[in-house]
């Protein structure tokens, strides 16, 4: 007779059975060679003998170690062992404890020849007589235990049923990752029931009554799906009346119901079991005693039969009445209940004597979505991903409602005060805190998963020197949302006389399938990074920043531009007026604006590094050039035959004089804002627009263009571009003397981006520079464009660099993704420290 | 890149015996970096003038260094080398005049052995301390010291000057001995070396300062110039990051500079550690973290005081922590010294009796003020913080601090005594502390005590 043995689809599997008694030949017949977990391989694994019985202290730390391992990475486990003793189980069922998943024993009972017969079979394997009697008395004398030790015991008896039997996964009750929604979670509701009827019908859910007029169920005519948090009852007017309905919905597939700790109680009353009478049971008690005793026997058993939270959406949403911290997602345990019901509480008691909850929120660092209630909040707060959504209806505040995965929030007001709270409705502890970052946020994480590549690499080293620059340069990480990728060179020209030519450019982006491409002009300034808000409130609402501010700019390194916040005010102010007088905050939607661009002049931030380096080249060579010269003239009045010598001098010198004309050209006095120039070219992001994926680069020149022209301060500097069709000699001709043109002016150079689709098959670089001629003599030095030297110098390697430039893209890609996505300040602050770690690796600083 | 020497003792020309180099002809002699070229642009029985002209070849300079030398980034491949008097001339001279530096002369043995009359000139030699440093090193040698200081740029005259003087010296000297005086105060000047420093520098050092070096009044200041510090890989990752801000690397690294000179007996840094001890003993103090520990010097005093077994150091800087760690390693009492920011909730903040802030709070930035709050009172929540800061009324007692300056260039702010109390009362509203306060250093009764404390207790 075939028997169906049903075992928990993550949990623990303990096979019990004497030495040969088949387990090994079941475990591999049953689960995969990986959730196998044997004491025999674990004994070979420390001692390269798998019958060594020395090595088993060792073998079974190994065998707990990756048990624990697994369960706590919620992976079905079978364990391997005779398991006959108690002592021997007990290890085992404490780590299935600590990871909060079920354990269920298998026992395979052969008889004592059978088992004998088996082992002899094995001459690697040498018993003694006396083994087999005394695991088998052991295994008789737990059997009672085992049925206390284990929620599910299977007993197979005797070859034929042990052969027979087939297994049977048990999905946890929690587990609705099946279920995709769209959901519409609903926050505590306290028995008032006309203010949910009220939301489902805002929600656009058709309420059904029945005959005595009573809301008894509700469709949604699109398909979606009501989702109570629980707190269904207790306090307010009409508990029986908002069970019927959730009932009703619930039957009829249209809502799925956690338990909340109300709920729990009132099953406990109901029953008759004492408890006290407080935080307003007594009215559902009293409600309930006017309800029929088939209403009450029918509600008793919904309440009853509701589970502690749910996993849902492929494990993307988990809904508990308290929350749930991440270890406790998919979990059963009385602990995992005891969490999703009451939360977690610090122990120690507030001023009205209430306990003080663990704001568990506020380290949470998970993927899931968690929505929950429980903690009347005055508003529905975003937290690290997690969204409470009592607002306290049955005290005069609203019932709200997250529709998923839209992230809308939909509420409506009480009608009235049902119920006094004991406490003022407060934000939530949590919530001022959310701006928390923890050490592990950005140190040992190894890198950041990204959208367009993947997991990008962190290493440990480059994170210490970033941890030093962001703790103490950069400007408070709430405005810090974006760091600038570094960008590549074209590939280095051939052409005589030229590093970089716009060629190089154009045919890379021609080869890797590119129409189109824009050329924008490089200005010589300093990186510069500006946020700017609409006003203080807005920078409260959307970056939670408080101490008045209303943006930053920042450099490179997320260093703020001005060491006055005056000046940086200053020209925020500008910055806002030109946004506003180009209708940007209505056309874009939004209440602010990243702007990525240049500030010029290249002197207003470089000073020091004009002082130490550049002017001090030209200075020196200025000092020394014509004093060897003159020397070497006299030597050679004298007659002497100083050859070459004296040509090559006199070359020195004319380089070094264009040398220093290159740098001084990016060099003006900046009085205040006064020659203080900001060159925009490219719209980052806006209120949940990440703008630089959204739109393509001609896009943001035009914009910045209309920044430009409606800013009446002069602050703001138009960028100029063109753009090329990849397909014409026309068009690269037409790039090629613009480059020519901008760069005989003093221009730095250009850079070029790609237009439109991006070809799906392989990467191309998000843009690449094609700096001037003279401008590379400030990074390559005065005597570059010797032919000798620039034969040299064109042996260059830019591997590094473009590979440094596609990571830092996507980490600033995704910097962006998760800012206009509303993602907390740490997995914000994550991507944005990696591209500061990145900027730490050694590349070549000419590139 | 070019250095001339002059004599006017008849006959002249013999200083082409003396530095083994023919004055009518033109030499060149490869070096690892460029070529060295020796000529005569004068040379009569009156007057005689050598001239080395080092021709830097600024490729090969960069391409001689691998990627790991000391200071990789872009001041390697931009910079004065190819035109500043600095080591690479130096070592062309040593290779150049090796036989003229040990004094030998077969031809004129007894005029090398004489002082004769000379006039050096560097057209270009990088002085950091500028003129006077030059006259410093030089001026007790006997040279007569004309150092005029490189304007950094005619069009920009606010820039200043550069940290290059064109300096003449004149004097009477044996040759040798003014050459292996150039050799070694050319890089001391400088205060920076093109290649890697070999335990044999020192022996270098030694050779050719024998007979002037050890009667030198400046002769510390010399050998710590000649013999630069090397740098660890952080802090190598902490200069490109540097240069990726167009910051000079000096900006990521000052030394916390001490208060001015005119102190009492005992130096205020004493007063200070000596206060924070007494106010953690007083607490009961057993386990201390030291936030923002620097270099250690607060954890060996933990340590080695006997009434705390339990110490820890965190500091934001890994160069930091390397030299705490070092200077520590012998202290059974010091657990641990970490890398830590004071930003990040860390959970290695937690479990001590204690913790000090000294001198801390005024290098973080008031906007991410609050943030270090939460982390130190709110989440590490300690029994005892010690937090120690400038009294800002105390630095009109400051001679040379100019009014409204701070004590050190990376503070970002001092407050007064009000605004320091201010502070603490806020931050032990928010997160239910008390506090006291206490001066340190001498308690002026107008100004306060340069040094304000507050001792936190929950």
């Amino acid at each position: 007779m075939s028997r169906t043995l049903k075992i928990p689809a993550r949990g623990l599997i303990v096979l019990v059975g004497v030495s040969g008694a088949g387990k090994s030949h079941f475990a591999r017949r049953h689960f995969l060679p990986s959730q196998i977990i044997s004491s025999d391989h674990c004994r070979a694994l420390v001692s390269d003998d798998e019958n060594d019985q020395s090595a088993t202290g060792e073998a079974f730390a190994l065998l707990h170690h990756i048990v624990g391992v697994r369960l706590r990475r919620g992976l079905l486990t079978v364990v391997d062992a005779t398991n006959v003793q108690p002592r021997s189980r007990e290890e085992l069922l404490a780590l299935a404890k600590e990871h909060h998943v079920l354990a269920a024993a298998i026992v395979l009972d052969v008889p004592e020849e059978v088992a004998a017969a088996r082992n002899k079979a094995r001459p690697d394997r040498d018993l003694g007589d006396h083994v087999l009697p005394r695991q088998r008395r052991e295994l008789r004398r737990g059997m009672r235990s085992l049925q206390r030790e284990f929620r599910r015991v299977h007993v197979l008896n005797g070859v034929a049923e042990i052969d027979a039997a087939t297994l049977e996964l048990e999905r946890p009750w929690n587990d609705r990752t099946e279920l995709t929604g769209p959901f519409d979670v609903i926050g505590d509701v306290h028995g008032c029931r006309a203010e949910l009827v009220d939301l489902l019908g805002d929600l656009g859910y058709t309420v059904e009554h029945d005959e005595r007029g009573r809301a008894v169920g509700a469709h949604h005519p699109a398909g979606r799906t009501a989702v109570f948090v629980g707190d269904l009852v207790d306090r307010g007017p009409d508990s029986p009346g908002v069970l019927r309905l959730v009932m009703g919905m619930a039957a009829a597939g249209d809502a799925l119901c956690v338990s909340g700790n109300h709920e729990a109680k009132l099953v406990r009353a109901l029953r008759g079991r004492k408890v006290r009478v407080a935080h307003g049971l007594a009215e559902s008690l009293e409600q309930f005693a006017a309800e029929t005793e088939e209403f009450r026997t029918a509600a008793l058993a919904f309440m009853d039969g509701l589970i502690s939270h749910y996993v849902l959406d492929g494990g993307r949403l988990v809904v508990a009445h308290a929350g749930l911290k991440e270890e406790y997602h998919g979990r059963a345990s009385g602990r995992v209940r005891s969490f999703a019901l009451y939360g977690d509480t610090t122990g120690e008691t507030d001023e009205y004597g209430l306990p003080v909850r663990y704001p568990w929120a506020r380290d949470y660092r998970g993927e899931a979505t968690v929505v929950y209630g429980h903690t009347p909040v005055p508003d529905a707060e975003w937290i690290n991903n997690t969204i409470c959504l009592d607002t306290g209806v049955v005290f005069g505040g609203r019932l709200t409602a997250l529709r998923y995965p839209e992230r809308q929030l939909v509420a409506r007001p009480a009608r009235q005060v049902w119920y006094e709270p004991a406490r003022p409705l407060a934000a939530a502890p949590d919530a001022r805190d959310v701006d928390d970052l923890k050490i592990e946020d950005v140190l040992g994480a190894g890198g950041v998963e990204t959208r367009l590549m993947g997991r990008v690499t962190v290493r440990e080293e480059n994170a210490l020197a970033a941890l030093e620059v962001m703790s103490r340069f950069a400007v408070d990480p709430r405005w810090l949302v974006y760091l600038p990728p570094t960008m590549a060179p074209a590939a280095t020209s051939a052409l005589p006389g030229f590093l970089e030519h716009p060629a190089e450019a154009l045919a890379a982006y021609r080869d890797a399938g590119l129409a189109r491409v824009v050329c924008e002009e490089k200005h010589m300034g300093s990186r510069a990074v500006t946020v700017v808000c609409r006003d203080a409130a807005t920078a409260e609402q959307a970056f939670g920043v408080r101490d008045g501010s209303t943006g930053a700019v920042y450099t490179r390194t997320g260093r703020a531009f001005f060491r006055d916040p005056g000046q940086t005010a200053a020209v925020l102010a500008r910055v806002r007026d030109a946004i506003g007088a180009a209708g940007l905050w209505d056309e874009l939607e939004t209440g602010w604006l990243v702007l990525d661009g240049e500030l010029m002049p290249w002197s207003a931030k470089a000073m020091d590094l004009i002082r130490t380096q550049y002017a001090a080249t030209g200075a020196a060579a200025r000092a020394a050039l014509p004093v060897a010269a003159d020397a070497l003239a006299r030597a050679a009045a004298r007659g002497l035959d100083v050859g070459e010598l004296r040509a090559h001098i006199d070359r020195r010198a004319a380089n070094a004089a264009l040398f220093r004309d290159a740098y001084a050209r990016y060099c003006w006095d900046v009085d205040g804002l006064d020659g203080l120039r900001l060159a925009p070219f490219q719209v980052l992001a806006g209120r949940n627009r990440n703008w630089a994926a959204l739109r393509d680069h001609d896009w943001h020149l035009e914009i910045a263009g209309r920044l430009a022209d409606a800013d009446a301060s002069g602050l703001i500097r138009r960028t100029a571009s063109v753009t090329a069709d990849l397909g014409s000699p026309e068009g690269e001709k037409n790039v090629t003397r613009w480059w020519e043109e901008l760069t005989a002016a003093g221009g730095e150079g250009m850079v070029v981006k790609p237009l439109g689709p991006l070809p799906e098959d392989r990467k191309v670089q998000p843009g690449l520079k094609v700096r001037g001629r003279e401008y590379l003599r400030i990074i390559y030095g005065p005597d570059y464009t010797e032919p000798a030297n620039l034969d040299r110098l064109r042996g260059r390697s830019l591997g590094r660099k473009r590979s440094l430039a596609m990571r830092e893209h996507a980490l600033g890609a995704e910097a962006l993704e998760r800012l206009a996505g509303g993602e907390p300040l740490w997995r914000r602050h994550q991507a944005v420290f990696a591209v500061l770690a990145l900027e730490s690796e050694p590349v070549d600083p000419r590139l | 890149m070019l250095l001339t020497l002059t004599t006017t003792r008849a006959p002249a020309d013999d200083l082409g015996f003396l530095l083994h180099k023919h004055p009518g002809k033109v030499q060149r002699f490869d070096q690892a970096f460029g070529t060295a070229h020796v000529f005569y642009p004068e040379a009569g029985p009156d007057r005689c003038t050598a001239a080395l002209l080092l021709d830097v070849d600024p490729v090969r300079l960069v391409r001689t260094r691998g990627k790991n030398s000391p200071d990789f980034s872009l001041g390697q491949y931009v910079n004065d080398r190819p035109y500043a008097a600095s080591s690479l001339l130096a070592s062309a001279m040593a290779a150049v005049f090796r036989t003229a530096m040990r004094g030998r002369c077969d031809a004129r043995s007894e005029l090398a052995a004489t002082p004769i009359p000379l006039e050096i000139t560097l057209p270009a030699l990088p002085s950091r301390g500028g003129p006077r440093q030059a006259e410093r090193f030089f001026g007790p040698l006997g040279w007569r010291v004309d150092a005029a200081p490189v304007p950094l740029d005619e069009a920009f005259p606010a820039w200043g000057d550069s940290r290059h003087v064109t300096l003449t010296l004149t004097g009477t000297a044996r040759l040798a001995d003014a050459l292996n005086q150039l050799y070694v105060l050319l890089p001391a000047l400088d205060e920076s070396k093109h290649y890697w420093l070999a335990p044999d520098e020192v022996d270098k050092l030694l050779r050719a300062g024998e007979g002037w070096l050890a009667a030198h009044p400046e002769r510390a200041a010399i050998t710590r110039r000649y013999l630069p510090g090397r740098h660890a890989l952080v802090r190598a990752a902490l200069g490109r990051l540097a240069d990726a801000d167009q910051a000079p690397e000096e900006a990521l690294s000052q030394p916390e500079i001490e208060e001015h000179a005119d102190e009492p007996a005992v130096p205020l840094a004493e007063r200070r550690a000596q206060a924070v001890l007494e106010a953690l003993r007083a607490e009961g103090a057993r386990s201390v973290l030291d936030l923002g520990c620097g270099q250690g010097r607060l954890l060996t005093r933990l340590a080695r005081d006997g009434a705390f077994p339990e110490v820890r150091g965190a500091d934001v800087s890994y160069r930091a922590v390397e030299i705490a760690r070092r200077r520590t390693r012998d202290d059974a009492a010091v657990r641990e010294v970490f890398q830590g920011a004071l930003t990040y909730a860390d959970a290695r903040f937690e479990g001590h009796d204690a913790a000090v802030l000294m001198e801390v709070v005024e290098h973080i930035d008031p906007p991410r003020l609050e943030a270090v709050e939460r982390v130190v009172f709110g989440a590490a929540r300690p029994r005892v913080v010690v937090v120690t800061t400038p009294n800002a009324e105390h630095n009109v007692r400051y001679e040379g601090l100019a009014p409204g300056a701070l004590r050190h260039p990376d503070h970002r702010f001092e407050w007064t005594r009000a605004q320091f109390r201010a502070w603490a009362d806020r931050v032990c509203a928010a997160h239910g502390y008390q506090v006291r306060h206490l001066p340190v250093g001498d308690d002026d009764p107008e100004v306060g005590a340069p040094t304000q404390l507050g001792v936190f207790t929950r």
